[in-house]
């Protein structure tokens, strides 16, 4: 009954280490690991879904200035933003944020708005020739009421 | 009648992994009274209900406590389930048990290293936490997170565990359980151990029901009730007994924990020869219809109730849990009556307090 761990101990000297020799042998990451997430920023339409979904609001999308911010202390892992992103540009990156002294946030700019396409000048001739005729309806229209 | 001395127990202590204060009103070495203090680690999780959507507030729920993460996060989705009052598929019914037990041993093997811990036994506490990082492992390798999953959302679950996988783990945890054998008999036959855990702490059956303690601390005092046999998850279709002690003490606590870990492999293998195929998640639209839900889930620590409120808005009107923790602090002021000093970390220990969530 007594000195049961006795057995443990002894086979402890003769083990080999438990922990891992680190920093000359690294971790390898499973394929499931969530560590950091990444954007694909060309793809981004800067909808704020993911910034909608962050449970803990590490996400600042801003539309006007086309950039995609996240606070990496912020972040909890969760994969919400990146279920929920409809055109499917945020990835998990298996490698943890580094430690840092300062609160790290990353800001990704996108590439700049693709220029509208120029209008068909026949097409606007049309537009501009309904809206006249719609005004003119309407005002004819204030007319009679006021009569 | 001695001298009384007044001696402050926590929130820093070497013992507490988390923050409790206790005054102990001593008479030379024994405790008196016991006066608990909570409220260190409040975070107001609850509150946030009505502020983040009831999709996304699972991933709060989580975060209630970093031992039983998986069964919070469960614990809510079922009870919002049960307001939209949507069947869940039974794969992941059954993912959801498999997952559930393994928190089970992880959160049992901490457990006791921390006892071995507490009454001083070092070497015994790596071994313990040396296994529990198999399962953690496992949990990386299924989930892609070692403490918090984020796995549950409303209607199922979001990652699935290939055949190949799960049969791995099975092999895993065949392997561990033999070593697991041996260490737990440490435990359970050692000298040295059974000197601090007998005897000691001792809660009746009558003191059990009267101060309301719940999962093992209740059923070391001889009581057969578990919430798994309610049947939610896929334990509706496993089969298993209600592990309990008769001996009402330290050891007894000790006894049952052991025992529900190797109940939990029995689980898992059965969960793992049982799987059905299928769909993952049933798609649940919209916000929640108004209602009201209850759900009780047996955690590692005992049972929890968690109760959902909707008024038809994407944000939750209440919600809230009733931790096993909380309900076993009584229960604990009454083990610590008359207690030695010496044993008073232990004591607490015994209850598996886990404070984070008994304060949310
Ligand atoms: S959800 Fe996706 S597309 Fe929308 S802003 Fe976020 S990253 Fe961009
Ligand atoms: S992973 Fe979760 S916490 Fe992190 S940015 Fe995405 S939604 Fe927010």
């Amino acid at each position: 009954m007594i000195m049961k761990f006795t057995k443990f101990a002894l086979k402890n000297l003769f083990r080999k280490p438990v922990t891992r020799d680190y920093p000359n042998v690294k971790n390898e990451f499973c394929e499931r690991t969530r560590g950091s997430v990444t954007i694909n920023i060309e793809d981004c339409i800067y909808c704020g879904s993911c910034q909608r979904k962050c449970p803990s609001g590490a996400i600042t999308v801003d539309r006007n200035a086309r950039t995609w911010t996240i606070d990496r202390m912020g972040c909890v892992q969760c994969e919400n933003c990146i279920n929920n992103c409809p055109k499917k540009c945020l990835h998990m990156d298996k490698h943890y944020t580094t430690p840092d002294f300062t609160k790290t946030v990353d800001t990704f700019e996108g590439p700049p708005a693709p220029p509208k396409p120029a209008m068909d000048p026949e097409k606007l001739a049309a537009l501009k020739a309904a809206a006249a005729a719609k005004k003119a309806a309407a005002q004819k229209e204030a007319q009679k009421s006021e009569e | 009648m001695g001298n009384r001395t007044i001696v402050p127990f926590g929130p820093q202590h070497p013992v507490l992994p988390e923050p409790i204060h206790l005054d102990l009103v001593l008479e030379d070495e024994k405790v008196i009274e016991a006066i608990p203090k909570i409220g260190y680690i409040h975070r107001g999780l609850e509150s946030l209900a009505k502020k983040r959507d009831f999709n996304d507030y699972v991933y709060v729920v989580e975060r209630t406590c970093g031992i039983c993460s998986f069964m919070h996060g469960m614990g809510y989705v079922e009870s919002v389930e049960r307001i939209f009052d949507v069947e869940i598929p039974d794969r992941a019914k059954y993912l959801r048990t498999i997952w559930a037990e393994m928190s089970r041993i992880h959160s049992h093997l901490l457990w006791l290293g921390l006892l071995a811990d507490a009454f001083g036994f070092e070497a015994l506490f790596y071994q313990c936490w040396r296994m529990r990082e198999q399962i953690l492992d496992m949990f990386e390798e299924s989930t892609g997170g070692r403490v918090i999953f984020s796995v549950n959302k409303i209607g199922g679950v979001l990652k699935d565990m290939p055949h190949e996988m799960l049969l791995k783990f099975v092999n895993n945890l065949n392997g561990m359980e033999k070593e697991l054998r041996a260490l737990t008999d440490v435990f359970l036959n050692d000298y040295t151990v059974q000197s601090r855990l007998r005897g000691v702490g001792i809660l009746t059956k009558e003191q059990a029901v009267t101060l309301g303690a719940v999962g093992p601390m209740m059923r070391a005092s001889g009581i057969e009730l578990d919430t798994r046999k309610l049947g939610y998850a896929a334990y509706g279709d496993l089969s298993f007994d209600i592990i309990t002690s008769k001996d009402c003490d330290s050891y007894a606590r000790c006894e049952v924990r052991i025992g529900e870990i190797f109940q939990a492999f029995d689980i898992i293998r059965q969960a793992v020869s049982k799987i059905p195929e299928g769909e993952l998640i049933t798609p649940v639209k919209g916000n929640p219809p108004v209602g009201e839900a209850f759900m009780r889930v047996e955690q590692p620590r005992g049972e929890a109730i968690y109760y959902s409120r909707s008024d038809g808005s994407k944000f939750l009107e209440r919600m809230r849990i009733r931790t096993p923790t909380f309900a076993n602090l009584s229960p604990l002021l009454e083990t610590l009556k008359n207690a030695e000093l010496a044993d008073v970390p232990l004591l607490i220990l015994t209850i598996d307090p886990c404070i984070s969530c008994t304060e949310r």
